[in-house]
Protein backbone atom coordinates (compact mmCIF):
# COMPACT_ATOMS: atom_id res chain seq x y z
CA UNK A 1 0.00 0.00 0.00
CA UNK A 2 1.07 3.65 -0.89
CA UNK A 3 2.61 5.71 2.13
CA UNK A 4 -0.76 7.57 3.25
CA UNK A 5 -0.97 10.90 4.30
CA UNK A 6 -1.06 11.19 8.47
CA UNK A 7 -2.55 13.83 10.12
CA UNK A 8 -2.96 14.71 13.64
CA UNK A 9 -7.30 14.89 14.40
CA UNK A 10 -6.01 17.78 17.21
CA UNK A 11 -4.60 19.46 13.56
CA UNK A 12 -7.98 18.93 12.18
CA UNK A 13 -9.82 20.32 14.91
CA UNK A 14 -7.39 23.58 14.62
CA UNK A 15 -8.06 23.95 11.03
CA UNK A 16 -11.91 23.43 11.27
CA UNK A 17 -12.22 25.73 14.17
CA UNK A 18 -10.65 28.62 11.95
CA UNK A 19 -13.18 27.74 9.25
CA UNK A 20 -16.39 27.48 11.63
CA UNK A 21 -14.93 31.24 13.45
CA UNK A 22 -15.53 32.27 9.42
CA UNK A 23 -19.08 31.45 9.36
CA UNK A 24 -20.22 31.37 12.83
CA UNK A 25 -19.54 34.76 14.79
CA UNK A 26 -20.86 33.12 17.60
CA UNK A 27 -17.91 30.94 18.32
CA UNK A 28 -15.78 31.60 21.22
CA UNK A 29 -12.82 29.40 21.84
CA UNK A 30 -11.64 28.68 25.07
CA UNK A 31 -8.24 27.20 26.49
CA UNK A 32 -6.45 26.52 29.14
CA UNK A 33 -2.50 27.69 27.96
CA UNK A 34 -2.44 24.94 25.76
CA UNK A 35 -3.17 26.61 22.94
CA UNK A 36 -0.11 25.14 20.68
CA UNK A 37 -0.95 21.92 21.79
CA UNK A 38 -4.35 21.87 21.75
CA UNK A 39 -4.30 23.62 18.27
CA UNK A 40 -6.61 26.13 18.93
CA UNK A 41 -3.97 28.66 18.54
CA UNK A 42 -5.11 28.46 15.02
CA UNK A 43 -8.24 29.94 15.95
CA UNK A 44 -6.69 32.47 17.67
CA UNK A 45 -4.06 34.02 15.16
CA UNK A 46 -7.25 34.69 13.26
CA UNK A 47 -9.94 35.32 15.56
CA UNK A 48 -7.54 36.68 18.44
CA UNK A 49 -10.46 38.53 20.08
CA UNK A 50 -12.82 35.09 20.44
CA UNK A 51 -9.89 33.11 21.88
CA UNK A 52 -9.55 33.19 25.82
CA UNK A 53 -6.79 31.79 27.85
CA UNK A 54 -8.10 30.73 31.43
CA UNK A 55 -4.10 30.17 32.13
CA UNK A 56 -4.14 26.34 33.81
CA UNK A 57 -7.37 26.74 35.61
CA UNK A 58 -9.02 23.63 33.67
CA UNK A 59 -12.32 24.20 35.71
CA UNK A 60 -12.44 27.65 34.83
CA UNK A 61 -12.40 26.65 30.87
CA UNK A 62 -15.54 24.45 31.67
CA UNK A 63 -17.49 27.16 33.77
CA UNK A 64 -16.51 29.77 31.86
CA UNK A 65 -17.54 28.11 28.45
CA UNK A 66 -21.28 27.17 30.52
CA UNK A 67 -21.22 31.15 30.95
CA UNK A 68 -20.48 31.71 27.45
CA UNK A 69 -22.86 29.29 25.99
CA UNK A 70 -25.75 30.92 28.67
CA UNK A 71 -25.54 34.29 26.65
CA UNK A 72 -26.21 32.70 23.67
CA UNK A 73 -22.54 31.83 21.92
CA UNK A 74 -21.10 28.71 21.10
CA UNK A 75 -17.95 27.95 22.82
CA UNK A 76 -15.21 25.33 22.13
CA UNK A 77 -13.93 24.42 25.20
CA UNK A 78 -10.20 22.80 25.19
CA UNK A 79 -7.40 21.10 26.93
CA UNK A 80 -6.31 17.74 27.14
CA UNK A 81 -8.66 15.10 27.81
CA UNK A 82 -7.23 14.19 30.83
CA UNK A 83 -8.13 17.95 32.29
CA UNK A 84 -11.28 18.11 30.38
CA UNK A 85 -12.88 15.18 31.35
CA UNK A 86 -11.31 13.61 34.12
CA UNK A 87 -10.01 17.25 36.28
CA UNK A 88 -13.24 19.22 35.08
CA UNK A 89 -15.62 16.60 35.37
CA UNK A 90 -18.05 18.10 38.08
CA UNK A 91 -17.85 20.96 36.49
CA UNK A 92 -19.00 20.02 33.31
CA UNK A 93 -21.65 17.92 34.60
CA UNK A 94 -23.43 20.40 36.63
CA UNK A 95 -22.75 23.53 34.89
CA UNK A 96 -22.80 22.50 31.43
CA UNK A 97 -24.41 18.83 31.42
CA UNK A 98 -27.23 19.37 33.85
CA UNK A 99 -28.62 22.91 32.30
CA UNK A 100 -27.68 20.96 28.86
CA UNK A 101 -25.62 24.14 27.72
CA UNK A 102 -24.14 24.35 24.25
CA UNK A 103 -20.78 23.78 25.04
CA UNK A 104 -18.44 21.44 22.55
CA UNK A 105 -15.65 20.14 24.79
CA UNK A 106 -12.84 19.33 22.52
CA UNK A 107 -10.13 17.62 24.07
CA UNK A 108 -7.18 16.32 22.95
CA UNK A 109 -4.20 14.28 24.03
CA UNK A 110 -6.33 11.59 24.68
CA UNK A 111 -5.76 7.94 25.06
CA UNK A 112 -2.42 5.99 25.69
CA UNK A 113 -0.89 7.64 22.35
CA UNK A 114 0.36 10.29 24.05
CA UNK A 115 2.76 8.09 24.44
CA UNK A 116 6.52 9.85 26.48
CA UNK A 117 4.48 11.72 28.66
CA UNK A 118 3.17 8.92 30.67
CA UNK A 119 -0.10 7.72 32.92
CA UNK A 120 -0.74 10.71 34.82
CA UNK A 121 -1.08 12.62 30.83
CA UNK A 122 -3.04 9.13 29.44
CA UNK A 123 -6.65 9.77 29.67
CA UNK A 124 -8.63 6.04 29.43
CA UNK A 125 -11.43 7.23 31.03
CA UNK A 126 -12.79 10.64 29.10
CA UNK A 127 -15.40 8.70 26.92
CA UNK A 128 -16.89 6.86 30.25
CA UNK A 129 -17.19 9.63 32.55
CA UNK A 130 -18.52 12.12 29.63
CA UNK A 131 -21.34 9.08 28.12
CA UNK A 132 -22.25 8.73 31.83
CA UNK A 133 -23.73 12.82 31.53
CA UNK A 134 -26.86 12.76 30.30
CA UNK A 135 -27.79 14.97 27.65
CA UNK A 136 -23.97 14.55 26.37
CA UNK A 137 -22.91 13.65 22.57
CA UNK A 138 -19.79 11.90 22.75
CA UNK A 139 -17.41 11.54 19.97
CA UNK A 140 -14.14 10.16 18.49
CA UNK A 141 -13.03 10.46 15.09
CA UNK A 142 -10.66 8.01 13.52
CA UNK A 143 -8.82 10.50 10.45
CA UNK A 144 -8.56 14.24 10.29
CA UNK A 145 -11.97 13.96 7.64
CA UNK A 146 -13.92 12.62 10.21
CA UNK A 147 -12.39 14.92 12.59
CA UNK A 148 -13.39 17.99 10.92
CA UNK A 149 -16.73 16.92 9.79
CA UNK A 150 -16.88 16.17 13.33
CA UNK A 151 -16.46 19.72 14.85
CA UNK A 152 -18.95 21.22 12.02
CA UNK A 153 -21.19 18.52 13.11
CA UNK A 154 -20.85 19.76 16.60
CA UNK A 155 -21.55 23.72 15.96
CA UNK A 156 -24.61 22.70 14.12
CA UNK A 157 -25.70 20.58 17.49
CA UNK A 158 -28.12 21.96 20.18
CA UNK A 159 -26.35 20.95 23.27
CA UNK A 160 -23.31 19.86 24.94
CA UNK A 161 -21.14 17.48 23.54
CA UNK A 162 -17.45 15.88 24.11
CA UNK A 163 -14.95 14.92 21.11
CA UNK A 164 -11.32 13.63 22.01
CA UNK A 165 -8.68 13.89 19.38
CA UNK A 166 -5.71 12.56 19.02
CA UNK A 167 -1.69 13.84 19.74
CA UNK A 168 -0.07 11.87 17.11
CA UNK A 169 -0.60 12.13 13.14
CA UNK A 170 -2.50 9.17 11.82
CA UNK A 171 -3.51 8.03 8.13
CA UNK A 172 -6.02 9.50 6.82
CA UNK A 173 -7.68 7.29 4.59
CA UNK A 174 -11.34 8.88 4.18
CA UNK A 175 -12.45 10.32 1.42
CA UNK A 176 -13.13 14.27 1.10
CA UNK A 177 -16.71 13.23 0.88
CA UNK A 178 -17.15 11.14 3.65
CA UNK A 179 -20.48 11.97 4.50
CA UNK A 180 -20.70 11.84 8.81
CA UNK A 181 -23.24 12.59 11.05
CA UNK A 182 -24.16 12.73 14.54
CA UNK A 183 -24.84 9.59 15.85
CA UNK A 184 -24.19 7.19 12.87
CA UNK A 185 -21.55 4.64 12.08
CA UNK A 186 -20.25 3.53 8.60
CA UNK A 187 -19.07 -0.08 7.61
CA UNK A 188 -15.80 0.51 6.13
CA UNK A 189 -15.55 -3.12 4.81
CA UNK A 190 -18.41 -5.77 3.77
CA UNK A 191 -17.80 -9.15 5.26
CA UNK A 192 -19.91 -11.77 7.90
CA UNK A 193 -17.41 -13.84 9.67
CA UNK A 194 -16.87 -11.32 12.68
CA UNK A 195 -17.78 -7.69 12.87
CA UNK A 196 -14.31 -5.35 14.24
CA UNK A 197 -15.80 -2.36 15.70
CA UNK A 198 -13.72 0.41 16.52
CA UNK A 199 -12.86 4.07 16.77
CA UNK A 200 -10.09 6.57 17.03
CA UNK A 201 -6.55 5.79 15.92
CA UNK A 202 -7.92 1.91 16.26
CA UNK A 203 -10.22 1.96 12.93
CA UNK A 204 -6.94 2.00 10.64
CA UNK A 205 -5.73 -0.37 12.58
CA UNK A 206 -8.84 -2.57 12.19
CA UNK A 207 -9.06 -1.85 8.58
CA UNK A 208 -5.46 -2.84 8.01
CA UNK A 209 -6.13 -6.23 10.58
CA UNK A 210 -8.98 -6.81 8.01
CA UNK A 211 -7.25 -6.69 5.22
CA UNK A 212 -4.72 -9.69 6.73
CA UNK A 213 -7.02 -11.85 7.69
CA UNK A 214 -9.22 -11.95 4.20
CA UNK A 215 -5.19 -13.32 2.85
CA UNK A 216 -5.69 -15.90 5.50
CA UNK A 217 -9.75 -16.16 4.37
CA UNK A 218 -11.41 -14.49 6.87
CA UNK A 219 -14.02 -11.74 5.93
CA UNK A 220 -14.65 -9.31 8.69
CA UNK A 221 -16.72 -6.85 8.38
CA UNK A 222 -15.10 -3.48 9.43
CA UNK A 223 -17.16 -0.37 11.53
CA UNK A 224 -16.26 2.41 12.37
CA UNK A 225 -18.04 4.43 15.20
CA UNK A 226 -17.33 8.41 15.54
CA UNK A 227 -20.45 8.55 17.75
CA UNK A 228 -20.42 6.83 21.14
CA UNK A 229 -23.17 8.01 22.43
CA UNK A 230 -25.68 8.40 21.40
CA UNK A 231 -24.98 5.36 19.60
CA UNK A 232 -25.67 3.99 16.30
CA UNK A 233 -28.04 0.95 17.22
CA UNK A 234 -29.24 -0.10 13.89
CA UNK A 235 -25.25 -1.00 12.79
CA UNK A 236 -24.47 -2.86 16.03
CA UNK A 237 -27.32 -5.47 15.81
CA UNK A 238 -26.88 -6.05 11.92
CA UNK A 239 -23.66 -6.73 12.55
CA UNK A 240 -24.34 -9.01 15.31
CA UNK A 241 -26.91 -10.55 13.65
CA UNK A 242 -25.15 -11.17 10.23
CA UNK A 243 -21.71 -11.68 11.96
CA UNK A 244 -22.29 -13.52 15.41
CA UNK A 245 -19.37 -12.39 17.14
CA UNK A 246 -18.02 -9.19 17.45
CA UNK A 247 -14.71 -7.80 18.52
CA UNK A 248 -14.41 -4.08 19.80
CA UNK A 249 -10.91 -2.04 19.49
CA UNK A 250 -10.57 1.02 21.07
CA UNK A 251 -7.59 3.20 22.46
CA UNK A 252 -9.65 3.70 26.14
CA UNK A 253 -10.38 1.59 29.32
CA UNK A 254 -12.58 -1.63 28.12
CA UNK A 255 -14.55 -0.29 31.11
CA UNK A 256 -16.91 2.27 29.73
CA UNK A 257 -15.69 3.11 26.27
CA UNK A 258 -16.95 2.00 23.25
CA UNK A 259 -16.96 -1.88 23.78
CA UNK A 260 -19.42 -1.34 26.70
CA UNK A 261 -21.63 1.01 24.55
CA UNK A 262 -21.74 -1.73 22.15
CA UNK A 263 -22.02 -4.18 24.56
CA UNK A 264 -25.06 -2.59 26.38
CA UNK A 265 -27.00 -2.69 22.65
CA UNK A 266 -26.34 -6.22 22.41
CA UNK A 267 -27.29 -7.34 25.78
CA UNK A 268 -31.02 -5.34 25.22
CA UNK A 269 -31.37 -6.61 21.91
CA UNK A 270 -29.06 -9.07 20.70
CA UNK A 271 -26.91 -10.97 22.41
CA UNK A 272 -23.62 -12.51 20.71
CA UNK A 273 -19.97 -13.33 21.97
CA UNK A 274 -18.13 -9.88 22.27
CA UNK A 275 -14.31 -9.47 22.39
CA UNK A 276 -12.74 -6.05 23.81
CA UNK A 277 -9.36 -4.64 22.70
CA UNK A 278 -8.33 -1.37 25.13
CA UNK A 279 -6.49 -0.99 27.81
CA UNK A 280 -7.66 -3.73 30.04
CA UNK A 281 -8.47 -1.41 33.38
CA UNK A 282 -4.67 -0.80 34.04
CA UNK A 283 -2.66 2.56 34.07
CA UNK A 284 -0.47 3.17 31.07
CA UNK A 285 3.43 4.29 31.21
CA UNK A 286 5.93 6.24 28.63
CA UNK A 287 7.34 5.29 25.85
CA UNK A 288 7.27 6.26 22.34
CA UNK A 289 3.64 6.25 20.35
CA UNK A 290 3.95 3.09 18.81
CA UNK A 291 5.68 0.98 20.94
CA UNK A 292 3.19 2.12 23.74
CA UNK A 293 0.58 1.44 21.43
CA UNK A 294 1.82 -1.91 20.67
CA UNK A 295 2.39 -2.95 24.24
CA UNK A 296 -0.94 -2.17 24.88
CA UNK A 297 -2.00 -4.51 22.44
CA UNK A 298 -3.58 -1.61 20.50
CA UNK A 299 -2.37 -2.86 16.68
CA UNK A 300 -3.57 -3.88 14.00
CA UNK A 301 -1.24 -7.76 14.19
CA UNK A 302 -3.11 -7.83 18.46
CA UNK A 303 -6.40 -7.62 16.19
CA UNK A 304 -5.41 -10.23 13.90
CA UNK A 305 -4.58 -12.33 16.85
CA UNK A 306 -8.07 -11.81 18.56
CA UNK A 307 -9.80 -12.75 15.65
CA UNK A 308 -8.72 -16.13 14.85
CA UNK A 309 -7.80 -17.29 18.27
CA UNK A 310 -11.96 -16.23 19.09
CA UNK A 311 -13.38 -17.70 15.97
CA UNK B 1 -32.59 56.64 49.43
CA UNK B 2 -35.49 58.03 50.90
CA UNK B 3 -37.37 56.44 54.14
CA UNK B 4 -40.28 55.57 51.82
CA UNK B 5 -37.77 53.62 49.89
CA UNK B 6 -36.09 51.73 52.38
CA UNK B 7 -39.53 51.21 54.52
CA UNK B 8 -40.28 49.52 50.95
CA UNK B 9 -37.64 47.49 50.67
CA UNK B 10 -38.05 46.49 54.21
CA UNK B 11 -41.22 45.42 53.78
CA UNK B 12 -40.30 42.98 50.76
CA UNK B 13 -37.74 41.50 52.62
CA UNK B 14 -39.00 40.60 55.65
CA UNK B 15 -41.82 39.33 53.60
CA UNK B 16 -39.15 37.12 51.63
CA UNK B 17 -38.41 35.67 55.19
CA UNK B 18 -41.79 34.47 56.26
CA UNK B 19 -41.74 33.09 52.61
CA UNK B 20 -38.31 31.48 53.63
CA UNK B 21 -39.69 30.27 56.92
CA UNK B 22 -43.15 28.99 55.25
CA UNK B 23 -41.31 27.04 51.32
CA UNK B 24 -39.05 25.74 54.04
CA UNK B 25 -41.70 24.33 56.40
CA UNK B 26 -43.70 23.23 54.04
CA UNK B 27 -40.89 21.33 52.10
CA UNK B 28 -39.53 20.03 55.58
CA UNK B 29 -36.10 20.85 53.67
CA UNK B 30 -34.04 23.59 52.46
CA UNK B 31 -31.78 26.55 53.72
CA UNK B 32 -32.97 29.21 55.74
CA UNK B 33 -29.94 30.08 57.41
CA UNK B 34 -28.17 31.43 54.46
CA UNK B 35 -31.39 32.81 52.70
CA UNK B 36 -31.94 34.66 55.30
CA UNK B 37 -28.73 36.20 55.35
CA UNK B 38 -28.75 37.06 51.66
CA UNK B 39 -32.15 38.14 51.36
CA UNK B 40 -31.69 42.03 51.53
CA UNK B 41 -28.73 41.81 49.24
CA UNK B 42 -31.09 40.06 46.30
CA UNK B 43 -34.00 42.50 47.54
CA UNK B 44 -31.95 45.36 46.58
CA UNK B 45 -30.94 43.17 43.45
CA UNK B 46 -34.04 43.08 42.09
CA UNK B 47 -36.18 46.02 43.19
CA UNK B 48 -33.69 48.45 42.45
CA UNK B 49 -30.65 47.26 40.93
CA UNK B 50 -30.59 45.29 37.82
CA UNK B 51 -32.33 46.07 34.87
CA UNK B 52 -34.82 42.78 34.14
CA UNK B 53 -38.41 42.58 33.36
CA UNK B 54 -40.22 39.65 35.50
CA UNK B 55 -42.50 39.83 32.27
CA UNK B 56 -39.42 39.12 30.01
CA UNK B 57 -37.69 36.99 32.00
CA UNK B 58 -35.41 35.85 29.06
CA UNK B 59 -34.64 39.10 27.34
CA UNK B 60 -30.99 39.30 25.50
CA UNK B 61 -30.34 42.59 26.99
CA UNK B 62 -31.25 42.13 30.41
CA UNK B 63 -28.69 42.07 33.49
CA UNK B 64 -27.75 38.67 34.94
CA UNK B 65 -28.05 37.30 38.20
CA UNK B 66 -26.07 34.10 39.61
CA UNK B 67 -26.86 32.51 42.82
CA UNK B 68 -23.68 30.86 43.28
CA UNK B 69 -24.29 29.61 47.01
CA UNK B 70 -27.22 28.01 45.13
CA UNK B 71 -28.30 26.34 48.13
CA UNK B 72 -29.87 29.99 49.43
CA UNK B 73 -32.94 29.22 46.48
CA UNK B 74 -35.56 29.75 49.21
CA UNK B 75 -33.91 33.53 49.17
CA UNK B 76 -33.93 34.04 45.88
CA UNK B 77 -36.73 32.11 45.00
CA UNK B 78 -38.93 34.44 47.34
CA UNK B 79 -37.75 37.33 45.55
CA UNK B 80 -38.34 36.23 41.98
CA UNK B 81 -42.10 35.04 43.15
CA UNK B 82 -42.26 38.53 44.92
CA UNK B 83 -41.43 40.27 41.83
CA UNK B 84 -43.78 38.20 39.65
CA UNK B 85 -41.69 36.05 37.79
CA UNK B 86 -44.37 33.24 38.95
CA UNK B 87 -46.99 32.88 41.55
CA UNK B 88 -45.90 33.07 45.09
CA UNK B 89 -48.32 30.30 46.03
CA UNK B 90 -45.57 28.02 43.91
CA UNK B 91 -43.01 28.69 46.91
CA UNK B 92 -44.61 26.16 49.71
CA UNK B 93 -44.17 23.50 47.14
CA UNK B 94 -40.32 23.86 47.15
CA UNK B 95 -38.39 20.46 46.50
CA UNK B 96 -41.27 18.90 46.34
CA UNK B 97 -42.26 16.01 43.58
CA UNK B 98 -43.08 17.78 40.31
CA UNK B 99 -42.34 21.15 41.57
CA UNK B 100 -40.30 23.65 39.39
CA UNK B 101 -38.66 25.08 42.54
CA UNK B 102 -35.63 22.39 42.76
CA UNK B 103 -33.39 22.24 45.66
CA UNK B 104 -30.93 24.27 43.99
CA UNK B 105 -31.46 26.66 41.14
CA UNK B 106 -32.21 25.45 37.61
CA UNK B 107 -32.15 27.82 34.94
CA UNK B 108 -34.06 25.77 32.60
CA UNK B 109 -37.43 24.72 34.87
CA UNK B 110 -37.86 28.44 37.10
CA UNK B 111 -38.90 31.53 35.55
CA UNK B 112 -36.17 34.07 36.47
CA UNK B 113 -32.90 31.87 36.81
CA UNK B 114 -30.34 32.72 34.89
CA UNK B 115 -28.12 29.72 35.55
CA UNK B 116 -28.29 26.74 36.86
CA UNK B 117 -25.85 26.30 40.47
CA UNK B 118 -25.85 24.07 43.79
CA UNK B 119 -22.34 22.97 43.79
CA UNK B 120 -20.08 25.45 45.20
CA UNK B 121 -17.73 28.08 43.12
CA UNK B 122 -19.14 27.22 39.82
CA UNK B 123 -21.72 29.69 39.62
CA UNK B 124 -19.06 32.42 40.18
CA UNK B 125 -17.03 30.94 37.34
CA UNK B 126 -20.39 31.28 35.32
CA UNK B 127 -20.79 34.22 35.84
CA UNK B 128 -17.31 35.62 34.47
CA UNK B 129 -17.83 33.95 31.84
CA UNK B 130 -20.96 35.69 31.29
CA UNK B 131 -19.47 38.90 32.25
CA UNK B 132 -17.13 38.11 29.39
CA UNK B 133 -19.54 37.47 26.82
CA UNK B 134 -21.35 40.32 27.62
CA UNK B 135 -18.65 42.67 27.63
CA UNK B 136 -15.72 41.45 25.31
CA UNK B 137 -17.89 39.35 22.06
CA UNK B 138 -20.93 40.85 22.05
CA UNK B 139 -20.44 44.16 23.48
CA UNK B 140 -23.37 44.50 25.18
CA UNK B 141 -24.23 46.70 28.15
CA UNK B 142 -25.16 44.17 30.53
CA UNK B 143 -24.24 43.80 34.00
CA UNK B 144 -23.82 40.13 35.66
CA UNK B 145 -24.00 40.05 39.60
CA UNK B 146 -23.43 36.55 41.59
CA UNK B 147 -23.44 36.05 45.30
CA UNK B 148 -21.40 34.16 47.16
CA UNK B 149 -20.80 32.53 50.62
CA UNK B 150 -17.93 32.86 52.34
CA UNK B 151 -17.75 29.26 53.17
CA UNK B 152 -17.66 28.79 49.52
CA UNK B 153 -14.54 31.18 49.40
CA UNK B 154 -12.59 27.76 50.06
CA UNK B 155 -13.58 26.27 46.79
CA UNK B 156 -10.51 26.59 44.17
CA UNK B 157 -12.52 27.62 41.47
CA UNK B 158 -13.74 30.73 43.27
CA UNK B 159 -9.90 31.79 42.86
CA UNK B 160 -9.71 30.64 39.53
CA UNK B 161 -12.71 32.68 38.19
CA UNK B 162 -11.27 35.55 40.25
CA UNK B 163 -8.24 35.94 38.46
CA UNK B 164 -10.27 35.39 34.93
CA UNK B 165 -12.31 38.55 36.20
CA UNK B 166 -9.49 40.45 36.54
CA UNK B 167 -7.64 39.47 33.57
CA UNK B 168 -10.41 40.13 31.38
CA UNK B 169 -10.74 43.48 33.02
CA UNK B 170 -14.46 42.36 33.71
CA UNK B 171 -15.83 45.46 35.36
CA UNK B 172 -19.33 44.26 34.29
CA UNK B 173 -19.12 42.12 36.93
CA UNK B 174 -19.96 42.37 40.45
CA UNK B 175 -20.24 40.16 43.11
CA UNK B 176 -21.31 40.05 46.60
CA UNK B 177 -20.01 37.63 49.78
CA UNK B 178 -22.44 37.24 52.32
CA UNK B 179 -20.06 36.73 55.15
CA UNK B 180 -22.11 35.33 58.04
CA UNK B 181 -19.15 33.55 59.58
CA UNK B 182 -20.78 30.40 59.76
CA UNK B 183 -21.03 27.33 57.66
CA UNK B 184 -22.20 23.53 57.79
CA UNK B 185 -19.50 22.51 59.88
CA UNK B 186 -18.98 25.35 62.17
CA UNK B 187 -17.15 29.34 62.33
CA UNK B 188 -15.61 30.01 59.09
CA UNK B 189 -12.79 30.86 61.23
CA UNK B 190 -12.86 27.24 62.83
CA UNK B 191 -13.35 25.28 59.67
CA UNK B 192 -11.40 27.27 56.76
CA UNK B 193 -10.32 30.82 57.28
CA UNK B 194 -10.75 33.32 54.28
CA UNK B 195 -9.49 36.46 56.14
CA UNK B 196 -8.72 39.01 55.26
CA UNK B 197 -11.34 38.30 52.39
CA UNK B 198 -11.00 42.33 51.55
CA UNK B 199 -7.15 41.85 51.09
CA UNK B 200 -7.51 38.69 48.85
CA UNK B 201 -9.78 39.92 46.58
CA UNK B 202 -7.49 43.21 46.38
CA UNK B 203 -4.43 41.69 46.08
CA UNK B 204 -6.98 39.73 42.93
CA UNK B 205 -7.68 42.99 41.15
CA UNK B 206 -10.79 43.54 42.78
CA UNK B 207 -12.52 47.07 43.94
CA UNK B 208 -13.36 45.98 46.77
CA UNK B 209 -16.27 47.24 49.47
CA UNK B 210 -17.24 46.37 52.88
CA UNK B 211 -20.51 46.62 54.15
CA UNK B 212 -23.23 45.51 56.90
CA UNK B 213 -25.37 43.46 54.29
CA UNK B 214 -28.70 44.59 56.08
CA UNK B 215 -28.72 47.87 55.67
CA UNK B 216 -30.13 49.09 52.70
CA UNK B 217 -27.90 52.37 52.89
CA UNK B 218 -24.94 50.47 52.66
CA UNK B 219 -26.01 48.49 49.97
CA UNK B 220 -27.15 51.35 47.48
CA UNK B 221 -23.62 52.95 48.26
CA UNK B 222 -21.78 49.47 47.46
CA UNK B 223 -23.37 48.97 44.03
CA UNK B 224 -22.89 53.23 43.85
CA UNK B 225 -18.92 52.24 43.90
CA UNK B 226 -19.58 49.32 41.87
CA UNK B 227 -20.74 51.96 38.93
CA UNK B 228 -18.63 54.43 39.86
CA UNK B 229 -15.49 51.94 39.04
CA UNK B 230 -17.70 51.22 35.19
CA UNK B 231 -14.64 51.77 32.61
CA UNK B 232 -11.70 51.40 35.19
CA UNK B 233 -11.25 47.51 34.26
CA UNK B 234 -11.77 46.12 37.84
CA UNK B 235 -14.16 43.98 38.76
CA UNK B 236 -16.23 44.85 41.84
CA UNK B 237 -16.65 42.63 45.19
CA UNK B 238 -19.26 43.60 48.15
CA UNK B 239 -18.17 41.75 51.15
CA UNK B 240 -21.51 42.09 53.11
CA UNK B 241 -21.13 40.84 56.75
CA UNK B 242 -23.84 39.57 57.91
CA UNK B 243 -26.23 37.38 60.50
CA UNK B 244 -27.00 33.82 59.20
CA UNK B 245 -30.88 33.45 59.83
CA UNK B 246 -31.50 37.21 60.60
CA UNK B 247 -34.88 38.00 61.73
CA UNK B 248 -35.59 35.00 63.27
CA UNK B 249 -34.62 34.81 66.76
CA UNK B 250 -33.96 31.13 67.55
CA UNK B 251 -32.24 30.66 64.05
CA UNK B 252 -29.68 33.57 64.34
CA UNK B 253 -26.13 32.97 64.08
CA UNK B 254 -26.86 29.45 64.78
CA UNK B 255 -24.45 27.18 62.37
CA UNK B 256 -27.31 24.46 62.78
CA UNK B 257 -29.77 26.19 60.49
CA UNK B 258 -27.73 26.32 57.73
CA UNK B 259 -29.79 23.56 55.86
CA UNK B 260 -32.79 22.71 58.58
CA UNK B 261 -36.63 23.04 58.00
CA UNK B 262 -38.83 24.29 60.96
CA UNK B 263 -41.10 22.24 62.29
CA UNK B 264 -44.84 23.46 63.37
CA UNK B 265 -43.84 24.93 66.18
CA UNK B 266 -40.56 26.68 65.16
CA UNK B 267 -42.95 27.98 62.06
CA UNK B 268 -45.43 29.56 63.98
CA UNK B 269 -43.09 31.21 66.40
CA UNK B 270 -40.74 32.02 63.19
CA UNK B 271 -43.46 34.13 61.81
CA UNK B 272 -44.85 35.43 64.87
CA UNK B 273 -41.77 37.24 64.69
CA UNK B 274 -41.49 38.41 61.74
CA UNK B 275 -45.38 39.65 61.74
CA UNK B 276 -44.47 41.89 64.59
CA UNK B 277 -41.25 42.69 62.64
CA UNK B 278 -43.60 43.89 59.84
CA UNK B 279 -45.74 45.83 62.18
CA UNK B 280 -42.81 47.88 63.63
CA UNK B 281 -41.92 48.86 59.94
CA UNK B 282 -45.24 50.04 59.22
CA UNK B 283 -45.11 51.37 62.42
CA UNK B 284 -41.94 53.44 61.87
Amino acid sequence: MAEMKKIATRESYGNALKELGAVNEKVVVIDADLAGSTKTAVFRSAYPERHFNCGIAECNVMGTAAGMASMGLVPFASTFAMFAAGRAFEIVRNSIGYPHLNVKICATHGGISVGEDGASHQCCEDIALMCTIPGMTVMSPADDVEARKMVHAAAELEGPCYIRFGRAAVPVFHEENYDFKVGKGEVLKEGNDIAIIANGVMTYEAIQAAQQLEKEGINARVINIGTIKPIDREIVLAAAKECKKIITCEEHSVIGGLGAAVCEVLEEECAVPVRRIGVKDVFGHSGPMLEVMKDFGLCADNIVKQTKDFL
Amino acid sequence: MTPEKIRELKLFANRGRMNIIRATHAGNSGHPGGSLSSIDLMTYLYKVEMRVNPQDPKAEDRDRFVLSKGHCAPGLYSVLAQCGYFPEEDLVTLRQLGSHLQGHPNMNMTPGIDFSTGSLGQGFSAATGMANAAKNVLHRDINVYALLGDGELAEGLVWEAAEYAAQYRLDNLCIAVDINGLQIDGATKDVMNMEPIDAKFEAFGFNVVRINGHDFNEIEKAFTAFHDARGQGKPTAILMNTTKGKGVSFMENQAGWHGKAPNDEQFAQAMAELEEEEKKILAA
